[in-house]
């Protein structure tokens, strides 16, 4: 079973939502990537994000704008990105992996050799933020046949039959963009949230993870007593810009934002 | 529709395909807006009072028909094709941008969308923004980057009388890709009263097909117009490609005949053996950007490179997704020009026709230039004049080291 399956197998039993950080790979470096993923986990993450940064992120604020260029600068890559997340999976052989981007990086690479190099760094899951389902036919058959997770992203604005449409073509969550705006937005609305998250219920069985906005435990609280997993961006890749001079404290503040966002999103109570 | 080239009605198929090139590539909030647009685009334009209000607007506002101008002298100095401009640097705002804003001015008030965004390179498509934004009441924000504020100081300043904001774009490379990663951004924050006029024939579906509607134009008055000044059509039509939608403009009325030659001209900046240069059809291969699939500057690793021209209206990396189908044709033939090239084929033209050309124009000049002495003169090379120059003024006098 894929592993992101058996996550949310293994949280619905325990009647908990999953925490979801993302970073962005290479930012600063990979090595402090690497370290920063394992620190999130032991703080409680269930699932990590690792972005693949692009020199065109249309989709992205400020915050995450820069840190793919700074990525960039340092010489990361999608290849660089594989190599992190191989590297993850050397001591850490189940917590789910998604890598989260643009498509031209994994064109350029090749949908058979991306796929291919992917399932052997043990990714478990891509989300290609300008991949709609309607053109789903590139990438995703082969992400299929090897059991990586095609993850698909649904707005505000998105229609019922689409949504329908991605709860088939997609495998392991949805994902619920929170509002209508870029990554690091800060306008989040519990409630709307909510009504819809009831809504793209009634259309899929997939679980369903909302992002984009989340900042702090009392959002993740709120979301977690909603969704089944909370995904945090910009929030903690702000402590990676924040601190690039002093490598240990950018770790521990990481850590402990994460842990801050699991311990509310694992105690929210559930409906 | 259809995407075979022995069908004169060219593309894209029903998902906005021209071959494998196009589509819609783009964050999911935009999704239900396209097709929102694209209903709208279809109905209008398959309704007889729309199409007479956009043609009452070329005509009454733009002042269309743009002539057709035989150069003489430049024809006789050069001893071989005879070289005709059609004249869009004629039209109000002073390029073809405005056929577009027209169009898509007329969706976005009849859409019900009270503010309108834009990207521009040059500043030509962001003037022509704000004008048809001035004219119909409307909001009007223009994305441009940073280092195409500085080059284009009095088009900037026009776009802020006629009462846009500008918004000086600082990510990545400062112009227009830049530019419209931005307005991208602005649309899915603002998408419920925001309508996004792209400025050239790429973006995602429906836009490359929309534009260039608006922008046959161009080529059925030029057929017409060729026609009847010498009896026949074409040897070959030249324009210069930044987006491509003069380009697309002038060639689409022309597809279904084949004896016409299609040359697109791109922006070869220091030289295309060199990194710097806008020519993704000469020197890119296909890739996804800007919400559809074209040939791209990217580097091995599927990042978009930095590009480089003298004009900005063509420094792009990407290019419009029918101009990459129509080069996989062989329909179309695509060329560079360099700097150097463009540079002197605006002073050439500005000296013997009195007409001072756009930057970007000058590059499709340069071409015919190159051609016009190895053909004869009972030929005909019928160059698009995309615009007029008074916008690079100060570029040409800064590049020649004169203070204005
Ligand atoms: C005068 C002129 N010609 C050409 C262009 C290039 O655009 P396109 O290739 O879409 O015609 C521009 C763009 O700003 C322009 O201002």
């Amino acid at each position: 079973m894929n592993r992101i399956d058996a996550c949310f197998e293994r949280l619905k039993a325990e009647g908990r939502a999953a925490l979801v950080p993302y970073l962005t790979a290479g930012d600063p470096d990979a090595d402090t990537t690497l370290e920063l993923l394992h620190q999130m986990v032991e703080a409680g993450a269930d699932i990590v994000e690792l972005g693949v940064p692009f020199s065109d992120p249309m989709a992205d604020g400020p915050t995450i704008q820069l840190a793919c260029e700074r990525a960039l600068d340092a010489g990361m890559s999608l290849r660089g990105t594989l190599d992190i997340a191989r590297r993850f999976r050397m001591t850490n052989s189940d917590t789910p992996l998604v890598l989260m981007g643009y498509l031209n990086p994994v064109e350029a690479m090749g949908s058979a050799a991306f796929v291919a190099a992917a399932k052997e760094a043990g990714v478990d899951g891509v989300l290609s933020v300008d991949l709609a389902v309607e053109e789903a036919d590139t990438l995703v058959p082969e992400l299929e046949a090897a059991d990586i997770a095609p993850i698909f992203l649904v707005a505000p604005t998105t229609s019922d039959a689409r949504i329908r449409k991605m709860g088939e073509v997609g495998r392991g969550y949805l994902y619920y963009v929170s509002l209508k705006g870029v990554t690091g937005s800060a306008q989040l609305d519990v409630d709307s949230v909510s009504s819809r998250i009831t809504a793209i219920r009634s259309l899929t069985g997939l679980p369903i993870a909302v992002g984009f906005g989340i900042r702090t435990p009392e959002h993740a609280a709120a979301i977690a007593a909603v969704a089944d997993a909370v995904v945090v961006g910009s929030a903690l890749v702000e402590i990676v810009a924040e601190h690039a001079e002093d490598r240990a404290r950018m770790c521990q503040l990481v850590r402990e934002r994460a842990a801050a966002l699991a311990d509310a999103t694992h105690g929210a109570a559930r409906a | 529709m259809s995407t075979d080239l022995s069908d004169p009605v060219f593309g894209p198929d029903a998902r906005g395909h021209f071959g494998p090139y196009g589509g819609r590539f783009v964050a999911e909030t935009l999704m239900g807006p396209l097709d929102e647009l694209e209903q709208a685009f279809r109905s209008s334009w398959a309704d007889p009072a729309f199409r007479a209000q956009f043609d009452r607007d070329l005509a009454h506002y733009v002042g269309r028909p743009s002539p057709l101008y035989l150069a003489e002298r430049l024809s006789r100095e050069l001893g071989g094709a005879q070289i005709y401009f059609k004249r869009e640097d004629l039209n109000h705002t002073g390029a073809h941008k405005v056929n577009n804003t027209i169009g898509q001015a007329l969706l976005a008030a009849q859409m019900g969308k009270t503010r309108i965004i834009a990207e521009t390179g040059a500043g030509q498509h962001g003037v022509a923004s704000a004008t048809v934004a001035a004219r119909l009441g409307l909001e009007c924000v223009v994305y441009m980057g940073a280092e195409d504020i500085a080059r284009q100081a009095p088009n900037v300043y026009r776009m802020k009388l006629l009462g846009a904001e500008v918004v000086p774009v600082t990510s990545g490379t400062r112009t227009l890709k830049d530019a419209l990663n931005e307005a991208l951004r602005d649309w899915v924050t603002n998408v419920d009263n925001t309508f996004y006029i792209i400025g050239t024939v790429a973006g995602p579906a429906p836009y490359p097909e929309m534009v260039r509607e608006f922008q046959t134009v161009i080529g059925r008055e030029a057929r017409a117009q060729c026609l009847e000044m010498t009896g026949r059509l074409p040897d070959a039509l030249i324009a210069c490609v930044g987006g491509g939608s003069n380009a697309i403009g002038l060639f689409h009325p022309f597809i279904a005949d084949k004896d016409v030659r299609m040359i697109g001209v791109e922006a070869a900046g220091d030289g295309l053996n060199t990194k710097r240069h806008a020519a993704s059809l000469c020197a890119g291969r296909p890739g996804v950007l800007h919400g559809n699939r074209t040939y791209l500057l990217q580097d091995d690793n599927g990042q978009v490179s930095g590009t480089h021209s003298v004009s900005a209206g063509l420094d792009y990396p990407g290019v419009g997704p029918e101009h990459a189908w129509l080069k996989d044709c062989h329909r179309a033939e695509y060329v560079g020009i360099d700097d150097k090239e463009a540079l002197a084929a605006f002073h050439r033209v500005t000296r013997t026709e009195g007409i001072i050309p756009a930057l970007e124009s000058s590059h499709a000049l340069a071409q015919a230039i190159k051609m016009a002495p190895d053909m004869s003169p009972d030929q005909i090379l019928l160059v698009n004049l995309s615009g007029r120059g008074d916008k690079d003024v100060n570029t040409i006098a800064d590049l020649e080291n004169i203070q204005l």
